[in-house]
C-alpha cells in the first residue's frame, strides 16, 4: 500500500534574483512500513524535500499524496490539521517544549488532537515504554541526556498515530551509543508496529540501518536503492 | 493544558518574569491605593456636607435661595418640620431661621450668616455639637448664647464667655442689634464654613428680627440612608408645592459633580499607569517570541493552529499581567485597611486642606466593585499587550523557525 507518493517535485527559491532549484523534478513513492533514509551532501535539498513531505514548505509544482490526498491542494488550517493527524516529526534538535515532562510533552500532540484525557495519558506512557524511558515519565527535558530527549521526540511523533514520521536528521546531534539505541528503537517500533520512517541524514550509522537509501544530489534524485 | 503551559512558560525566565510582574504589582499597587484615597477623601468631604452642612434636603420659601432676605420664609414651618419628621426613611428634621448680620468685638467684625437652630433638634441633624473645640454646645440655659466658628473667633479676638454684638435687619428693614456671648467654638474641616457660620438658638433670634410664631427660613431633613434623598424630595415637592426642595447635589452641583466624576477619573488615572506598564510587557513578550522562535516553529509543524499559538500567549501574558496585578491590588487592599483604621494623617497640610473643606485625616476606602474593574482593566491591558506579539509568533513559518541557530 502506497503511503506516499512524489510527482515531479520541484521547488525553486528566489533569492536576489538568483533562482536555485533546490528540488528538481522529484518522483519518489514510499510504501507502508518502509525504513527509508535520504541521503546526500550538504545543501542537496535533502531537508528541503522533507519539509515539502512535511507540508511546512509549498512546492514549485508537482503533487505530494499522502494516501491519496494531494496536500498542496489544502488551504494552510487544513495542512495544519492534516499534519497534526497524519504526520509525525523528529528533528535534529528534539525540540521538546522544555516546561512539560516527557510524559505531558507526547500528550500535548494528543490534547492538541481532542483525544481523552485518560486515553491520551494511557498511550503517552505506552510510547515512553516503547522508547525505554517509562521511568523518565515525569522528568522535563533539561534532566535528561540528548539520547532520550530524541527518544521522547519519537514517542511524540507516533503520538498522533501518524501515517508516516518524517526525521530530520534526528542523530546529528547524539554520540555513538545514544545513537545505536535511537536507531534500534526506531527499527523495533518499524517492524512490529509497521510505521513508516523516513529520514533524512550525513549519518552512515543511520544509513547502514536502513532498508532503502535515496541519493540526492542538487535536488535530483541519483539513486534509490532497496536493501 | 495549553493553561498549564502558559503559567509554566512565565517562570522559565524567573528574574525577567520577576522584574515585569513588580512594575505590574508596583503600578497597580499605586492606582489602587489611590483610588481608594480620594474615595476616602471624596466620600468624607461628602459626608461632612451632609452631616455638617447641608443634611440631605432643605427646604426653603421658593424665593429665599435668590434673595436671602429675612421675609421670605415659610410659615409653619416648625409644624411642617414635625410633619417631615414623621415620615418613613427620615432620621431627624431641624427647622431653621436664617439672617445674614454683622458681628463685632471690641476688636473687630465680619459678616456672618447667623442661624437661629433648636439645639435638640439640630444635634440629631448636624454634628456642630460634636466638633465643638472649646466651650460647650448651648449646655447653659441661658438666652442669647452664639456659638462660633474657630476660624472666625481667631478673626473676631473671640474666646468663650467673650461678648460679640450682632447687627441685622428686622423683618420690616429696620437695623438692629443684640449682645450674645459666646458659649462654644466649633471647628469643621471645612475653614471657609467655620468663618460663615454662627448659631444662636431659635427663640433668640426670632425675637429679635421679629419672625412671627412657628416659621423659619430653612427646613433641614437627614435620611436614615445616602442616595434615598432624591425620591424623597421629589415626594415632598409634591406635598409642599411652592416652597424650594433641594437635595445636597442640587445646592452644590460642584460637589455632585466631583462624586460623578471620580469614578471616571480613577479609571483614567488607572488606564493611563496600565498604558506605560503595557509598553514594558509588550517588550518582554517581544523578548519571549525572540528567545523561542525554534519551539514556536515546532509547535506549528507538529499542528498547533494559528490560533492556539495565539491564544497561547494571550494566555501567558495575561497570566504575568494578572499575577502582578493581584499582588498589587492585595497590597493596596492591605494598605487601605491598615490606613483605614488609623486615618491617614496629612496634617501638615491641614491648614491649605481645611481650607478646601477637607479634613487633615484621610480613612481611605475602596469598594468591591472598583477591585473588579481595575482587576478587569490588568486583564485587559494582558490582552492588548499581547496582541503585537502573539501575531509575531503566529506570522513565524514552521519550516524557517525551525532553521534558526539558537
Amino acid at each position: 500500500m502506497k503511503v506516499l507518493k512524489l510527482k515531479n517535485l520541484v521547488k525553486v527559491y528566489n533569492d536576489s534574483e538568483i533562482q536555485v532549484k533546490a528540488v528538481d523534478g522529484v518522483d519518489l513513492e514510499f510504501e507502508k512500513g518502509e525504513f527509508a533514509a535520504i541521503v546526500g551532501p550538504s545543501g542537496s535539498g535533502k531537508t528541503t524535500l522533507l519539509n515539502l513531505i512535511g507540508g511546512l514548505d509549498s512546492a514549485t509544482s508537482g503533487e505530494i499524496l499522502i494516501e491519496g490526498t494531494d496536500i498542496s491542494s489544502l488551504s494552510s488550517s487544513r495542512l495544519i490539521d492534516f499534519r497534526l493527524r497524519n504526520i509525525g516529526f523528529v528533528f535534529q534538535a528534539y525540540n521538546l517544549i522544555p516546561v512539560l515532562t516527557a510524559r505531558e510533552n507526547v500528550e500535548f500532540i494528543m490534547e492538541l488532537q481532542g483525544r481523552p484525557r485518560d486515553d491520551r495519558r494511557r498511550r503517552a506512557l505506552e510510547l515512553l515504554s516503547a522508547v525505554g524511558l517509562e521511568e523518565r515519565a515525569d522528568s522535563r527535558p533539561s534532566k535528561m541526556s540528548g539520547g532520550q530527549q530524541q527518544r521522547v521526540a519519537v514517542a511524540r511523533a507516533l503520538a498522533s498515530k501518524p501515517k508516516f514520521v518524517l526525521a530530520d536528521e534526528p542523530t546529528a546531534n547524539l554520540d555513538s551509543t545514544s545513537t545505536a539505541t535511537l536507531l534500534d528503537i526506531m527499527e523495533k517500533l518499524n517492524k512490529e508496529e509497521n510505521i513508516t520512517f523516513i529520514f533524512s541524514t550525513h549519518d552512515q550509522r543511520v544509513v547502514n540501518k536502513a532498508r532503502r537509501v535515496i541519493t540526492i544530489e542538487d535536488g535530483h534524485v541519483v539513486s534509490d536503492i532497496r536493501k | 493544558m495549553i493553561l498549564s503551559v502558559s503559567w509554566r512558560n512565565i517562570w522559565r525566565s524567573r528574574t525577567r518574569s520577576l522584574v515585569i510582574m513588580a512594575a505590574i504589582a508596583i503600578g497597580v499597587f499605586a492606582g489602587v491605593y489611590t483610588i481608594a484615597f480620594m474615595l476616602g477623601w471624596v466620600n468624607q468631604r461628602i459626608d461632612a456636607v451632609i452631616r455638617t452642612e447641608m443634611s440631605h434636603i432643605q427646604l426653603h420659601h421658593n424665593k429665599y435661595l435668590e434673595t436671602q432676605e429675612v421675609h421670605d420664609y415659610i410659615p409653619g414651618a416648625v409644624a411642617m418640620a414635625v410633619e417631615i419628621s414623621e415620615k418613613t426613611g427620615v432620621k431627624a428634621v431641624s427647622s431653621r431661621i436664617l439672617t445674614t448680620c454683622m458681628i463685632a468685638t471690641a476688636e473687630t467684625g465680619s459678616g456672618v450668616m447667623l442661624t437661629g437652630v433648636d439645639p435638640e433638634k439640630e444635634r440629631k441633624v448636624t454634628n456642630i455639637n460634636e466638633l465643638i473645640v472649646d466651650g460647650t454646645y448651648f449646655a447653659e440655659d441661658k438666652a442669647n448664647q452664639i456659638i462660633l466658628g474657630e476660624k472666625l473667633a481667631q478673626k473676631l479676638k473671640a474666646g468663650v464667655r467673650s461678648r460679640v454684638v450682632v447687627t441685622l435687619t428686622e423683618m420690616d428693614g429696620t437695623l438692629t442689634g443684640g449682645a450674645f456671648r459666646v458659649a462654644g467654638i466649633y471647628r469643621s474641616a471645612n475653614s471657609a464654613y467655620d468663618e460663615m457660620k454662627a448659631f444662636v438658638r431659635e427663640p433668640d433670634l426670632r425675637r429679635l428680627i421679629g419672625l412671627e410664631e412657628g416659621a423659619a427660613h430653612e427646613i433641614a431633613v437627614l435620611m436614615n440612608e445616602n442616595g434615598t434623598e432624591g425620591a424623597f424630595a421629589d415626594g415632598l415637592a409634591t406635598s409642599y408645592p411652592g416652597k424650594s426642595v433641594m437635595t445636597w447635589t442640587q445646592l452644590l452641583p460642584e460637589m455632585a459633580l466631583m462624586n460623578e466624576s471620580m469614578n471616571l477619573m480613577m479609571y483614567i488615572f488607572i488606564i493611563i499607569i496600565l498604558l506605560a506598564l503595557g509598553f514594558g510587557i509588550v517588550n518582554t513578550m517581544l523578548m519571549v517570541i525572540l528567545e523561542r522562535v525554534k519551539e514556536l516553529g515546532m509547535l506549528m509543524a507538529v499542528g498547533m493552529t494559528r490560533l492556539r499559538v495565539f491564544s497561547m500567549i494571550v494566555l501567558e501574558t495575561v497570566l504575568l499581567c494578572l499575577t502582578g496585578g493581584i499582588a498589587g491590588i492585595v497590597l493596596a487592599l492591605v494598605l487601605t485597611a491598615l490606613t483605614a483604621r488609623s486615618g491617614l494623617d496629612l496634617s501638615f497640610w491641614s491648614e491649605g486642606l481645611n481650607a478646601l473643606g477637607f479634613d487633615a485625616v484621610f480613612y481611605p476606602e475602596i469598594g468591591f466593585s472598583q477591585v473588579l474593574v481595575v482587576a478587569f482593566l490588568v486583564a485587559l491591558t494582558g490582552v492588548i499587550s499581547a496582541i503585537y506579539p502573539a501575531r509575531k509568533a503566529i506570522k513565524l513559518k514552521p519550516a524557517e523557525a525551525l532553521r534558526i541557530d539558537m
